[in-house]
């Protein structure tokens, strides 16, 4: 049994502590925004913040967020309407739309520590993130409205 | 049971024209129509959740909401926004009062008349199956609203006018939409009317205009339901690995020690694999990596690509080597013996894997007497899914349920149903009603993925003594995708397959003599359509050769392809883009290539700027594409498959291939298997220029183009002539050399 904090609520799973975080999020918990992509921290899909900071949640182990708080794309803003969401929708950026909890999770940890990043900064940020579909222009220019639009 | 693939679909019901008979109520109008689209069928709706609503194409309910359905799957393209944004045009419907339903299984109301009348997603032909029918389902269901106002108000319907969900008499009053569906009877017959003489381009309120798509919301916040999602009370978990090489089967499996994993209740023995079955997906997960399989001989086990590349170029090159003629015009074989020079040109393409993002999964519960099933997937196919399904359990396809969830990327992967099979089959052997949730690990969904076919390329081409082309014939070697997918419909083909040879087809070029064939090869990997099916190679090819042709003749790409250009409307699109990219100014450190290509009558062409490390590193820098719809439905998105497909273009041009050693794949992840990234990708503009007619399918059109503009701009910049995809640095370098 591992306690913790999903998006301000407090949780218990009951799973193996090297249960990775995705699937006590996905399975256990039923929250199912986060994505399954690779398993092996290549993707990006499975993107969470564990006390602010992106990581891969499934190369996190359920007992490595003991006590912490994590945050999911659900819980990123109370109705859905943080700055990068209402951009990634202005710019219409999902397409099949998979990776897109990765990626606008991946996202807000830029913009929380840099508010107005460069290009570069946004393309190298970005760079840990797959999106097959190809949505990586509008994915920079969400961020660059978000950017100036928060 | 074999390999899935081994499994012949039952035939496909012949197309008819068929009523149906509803029961009356009063709660609304409910539109149907049948796979023709030639009838449509106003009935009332029961307000019930029965067949008669959720069949129904439209559902106009007292309280002015209106549901349309989308009969197509929605897998980042689109669709589920387009189609029903059609018939919202044509029955002039207020759209922010529209809900979109995905439709479930059932071919009859929902089948795409350019495919066979089933539910199939694949080929871009969506918006050119079902304009005909969407547009008279729009067209019928708001005449049948005027005619019912018109009615009540005892006056002529020819009086009346409709503005967005409502009718509108010239003396001024008004009845919404959904009032008149509270009164309504639906008539006996559907009035006959020609859609065009309700709505054109010149007038549409909601096509050529950027709505927005219907999904993207959902997309934002974690909302959106995928296969992978689904939660079904009771469901146990499933892992599967199928044999490395295809047609092999389990001989001895570790049983005991999987057994031991905690929470892992079953090994299955599948003819074609091995299944874990779990409480959870850790457990399955945890068996999975410790499973250790000894599998039988199988026919593919000696399919070594990187040799075999070198017997496909020698079959390629071996006269008496038969092919399969694709597509011809007039007499190859006199316009190149006739020839002053002849020319000839080889290319390699390699295995490609679709790296959906959203790894193969299903959920499926069938019944304890094992005769019916519920199956929740993201599928391209809900109509072969439905069939291979009935062919599993041994039942009617009618007894088969199947609800489609989002896509997590098709690309043709998801067009398959082997996936669905494994979730049936291992709910059957479960018994007793256990709905089963099979996930694919990545590694599992690689090493078994459905590749686009390796394939070497043979252009010849002859010319007169005034170097005009007069004779090209492109072969292509390798294995049938069809052949390995469904081979009874190769059967039927005679041989063709379409997933091969797309694109070796030239048009578009004014060449009066030209053929394209194929020399089956059988050698055993798992194969299926790939994004843009042949046209990603076949393109290539035929574009790098046209580029040499322009080399030899001391004439710009460009001209030498406005020279050689038949079709007026290929010219607009190639100049247009040569505009966009500047084409004749000189650039430093960098250089231009161009490409065109042709899908579904629908032109296109492609600029690439290119700069070239000296580790043979190709960097792209701007991509500029020009393309024809026919009609731009929905321009941003048409702009933004267009995106996607010089993404996905550019990445199976530069990077990604999958290598079989004695049948297995070589890669398992995305670390061997390398997909373009945030800091790959070039600046791209496109240029959406619609030329009349009707809409075409733009979910492919802009890949076949990239890989030939990207040779031929670093033959431009560097003179490497490069003919083996992908242009790894190492071929790059090594062609720099040579």
């Amino acid at each position: 049994m591992v306690a913790f904090t999903v998006n301000g609520k407090a949780q218990n799973v009951s799973a193996g502590d090297d249960t990775p975080l995705l699937w006590a999020l996905r399975e256990h918990l039923k929250m199912t925004g986060t994505k399954f992509g690779c398993g092996a921290g290549l993707c990006g899909a499975c993107t969470v913040h564990v006390d602010g900071e992106a990581v891969f949640s499934c190369q996190t182990a359920l007992s490595d967020v003991a006590g912490k708080k994590v945050t999911t794309i659900e819980g990123l803003a109370p109705n859905g309407d943080h700055a990068l969401q209402k951009a990634w929708i202005a710019e219409q950026v999902p397409q099949c739309g998979y990776c897109q909890s990765g990626q606008i999770m991946k996202a807000a940890e830029l913009l929380a520590s840099n508010k107005q990043p460069s290009r570069d900064e946004i393309v190298k940020h970005m760079n840990s993130n797959i999106c097959r579909c190809g949505t990586y222009p509008r994915i920079v220019r969400a961020v660059q409205r978000a950017a100036k639009e928060a | 049971m074999n390999e899935v693939s081994k499994i012949a679909l039952p035939e496909l019901p012949e197309l008819s024209v068929s009523r149906r008979t509803f029961v009356g109520g009063a709660a609304g109008l409910t539109f149907a129509m049948t796979v023709s689209g030639l009838v449509t069928e106003a009935v009332a709706a029961t307000g019930r959740d029965g067949d008669n609503t959720v069949n129904a194409y439209v559902t106009i309910r007292p309280d002015d909401t209106i549901t349309i359905m989308s009969p197509a799957a929605e897998m980042g393209q689109g669709i589920m926004t387009c189609l029903p944004l059609i018939v919202a045009e044509y029955m002039d419907a207020d759209w922010d009062k529209v809900t979109v339903e995905m439709a479930p299984a059932n071919h009859k109301l929902y089948g795409n008349p350019k495919f066979g009348g089933i539910q199939y997603t694949v080929a871009s032909l969506s918006v050119m199956g079902y304009w005909g029918p969407l547009t008279m389902v729009g067209a019928q269901t708001r005449q049948v609203l005027i005619n019912a106002a018109a009615e009540k108000w005892g006056v002529a319907a020819s009086e009346c006018s409709t503005e967005p969900s409502k009718v509108v008499h010239k003396s001024g009053k008004s009845l919404t939409y959904g009032q008149i569906a509270a009164f309504a009877k639906p008539p006996a017959e559907m009035p006959k009317v020609d859609p065009a003489s309700v709505k054109n381009e010149s007038n549409y309120r909601l096509l050529g205009k950027d709505t927005g798509r219907v999904d993207v919301p959902a997309k934002t916040n974690g909302s959106a339901q995928y296969g992978m999602d689904v939660q079904v009370d009771g469901m146990v978990y499933a892992s599967i690995q199928r044999s490395p090489v295809s047609k092999a089967k389990p001989v001895s499996i570790n049983e005991a020690e999987i057994m031991k994993v905690k929470g892992v209740k079953r090994v299955i023995k599948l003819p074609y694999g091995v299944a874990i079955i779990g409480d959870t997906v850790e457990a399955t997960k945890t068996g999975r990596e410790a499973l250790d399989v000894k599998w039988s001989k199988a026919p593919g086990d000696t399919f070594t690509t990187a040799t075999a590349m070198g017997d496909y170029l020698k079959i390629a090159a071996d006269p008496a080597s038969k092919g399969i003629t694709w597509k011809s015009k007039g007499d190859v074989s006199a316009g190149i013996a006739g020839a002053a020079t002849v020319k000839t040109f080889e290319y390699t393409s390699e295995h490609n894997y679709h790296a959906q993002m959203e790894p193969m999964n299903a959920t499926a519960l069938v019944s304890p007497d094992g005769k019916s099933a519920e199956i929740w997937a993201s599928t391209q196919g809900p109509t072969i899914a439905q069939l291979v399904s009935s062919k599993v359990l041994k039942t009617s396809p009618a007894n088969i349920k199947v609800y489609p969830q989002f896509i997590g990327g098709g690309f043709g992967r998801r067009a398959q149903p082997d996936f669905v099979v494994d979730a049936v089959l291992l709910s059957k052997i479960m018994g007793g009603g256990t709905p089963v949730k099979v996930i694919y690990s990545r590694e599992d969904d690689l090493a078994a993925g459905r590749m686009r076919p390796m394939t070497a390329h043979r252009i010849d081409v002859g010319m007169d003594k005034d170097g005009k082309v007069v004779g090209w014939k492109h072969r292509v070697v390798g294995e049938s995708a069809i052949g390995y997918t469904n081979p009874d419909r190769l059967k039927k083909s005679g041989g063709k397959d379409v997933l091969v040879m797309a694109g070796a087809e030239i048009p578009y070029y004014g060449i009066p003599n030209w053929m394209a064939d194929h020399v089956h090869q059988k050698r055993g990997a798992r194969l299926a359509a790939w994004r843009g099916i042949g046209a990603g190679y076949t393109k290539f090819a035929s574009e790098a050769t046209i580029d040499k042709l322009a080399l030899d003749a001391k004439t710009d790409p460009v001209e030498y392809r406005l020279g050689l250009l038949s079709d007026e409307k290929a010219k607009k699109v190639l100049t247009a883009v040569a505009e966009m990219a500047d084409w004749k100014r000189k650039r430093s450190g960098t250089a231009l290539g161009v490409a065109v290509s042709q899908l579904h009558g629908a032109n296109v062409a492609g600029i690439a700027e290119v700069s070239v490390d000296k580790d043979g590193k190709i960097k792209v820098h701007n991509f500029w594409m020009a393309l024809d719809p026919g009609i731009a439905l929905q321009p941003d998105n048409i702009v933004a498959q267009t995106e996607s497909n010089i993404i996905y273009g550019l990445s199976q041009s530069i990077k990604e291939r999958v290598t079989l050693e004695n049948g297995e794949v070589q890669q398992s992840n995305f670390h061997d298997y390398e997909v373009f990234r945030q800091e790959d990708i070039p600046n791209i503009e496109v240029k959406v220029m619609p030329q009349g007619g009707i809409p075409r399918g733009i979910g492919e059109l802009g890949l076949p183009p990239t890989a030939g503009a990207v040779a031929n701009a670093v033959r431009a910049l560097t003179g490497a002539d490069l003919t083996q995809m992908p242009f790894t640095p190492e071929r790059v370098k090594a062609a720099m050399k040579g």
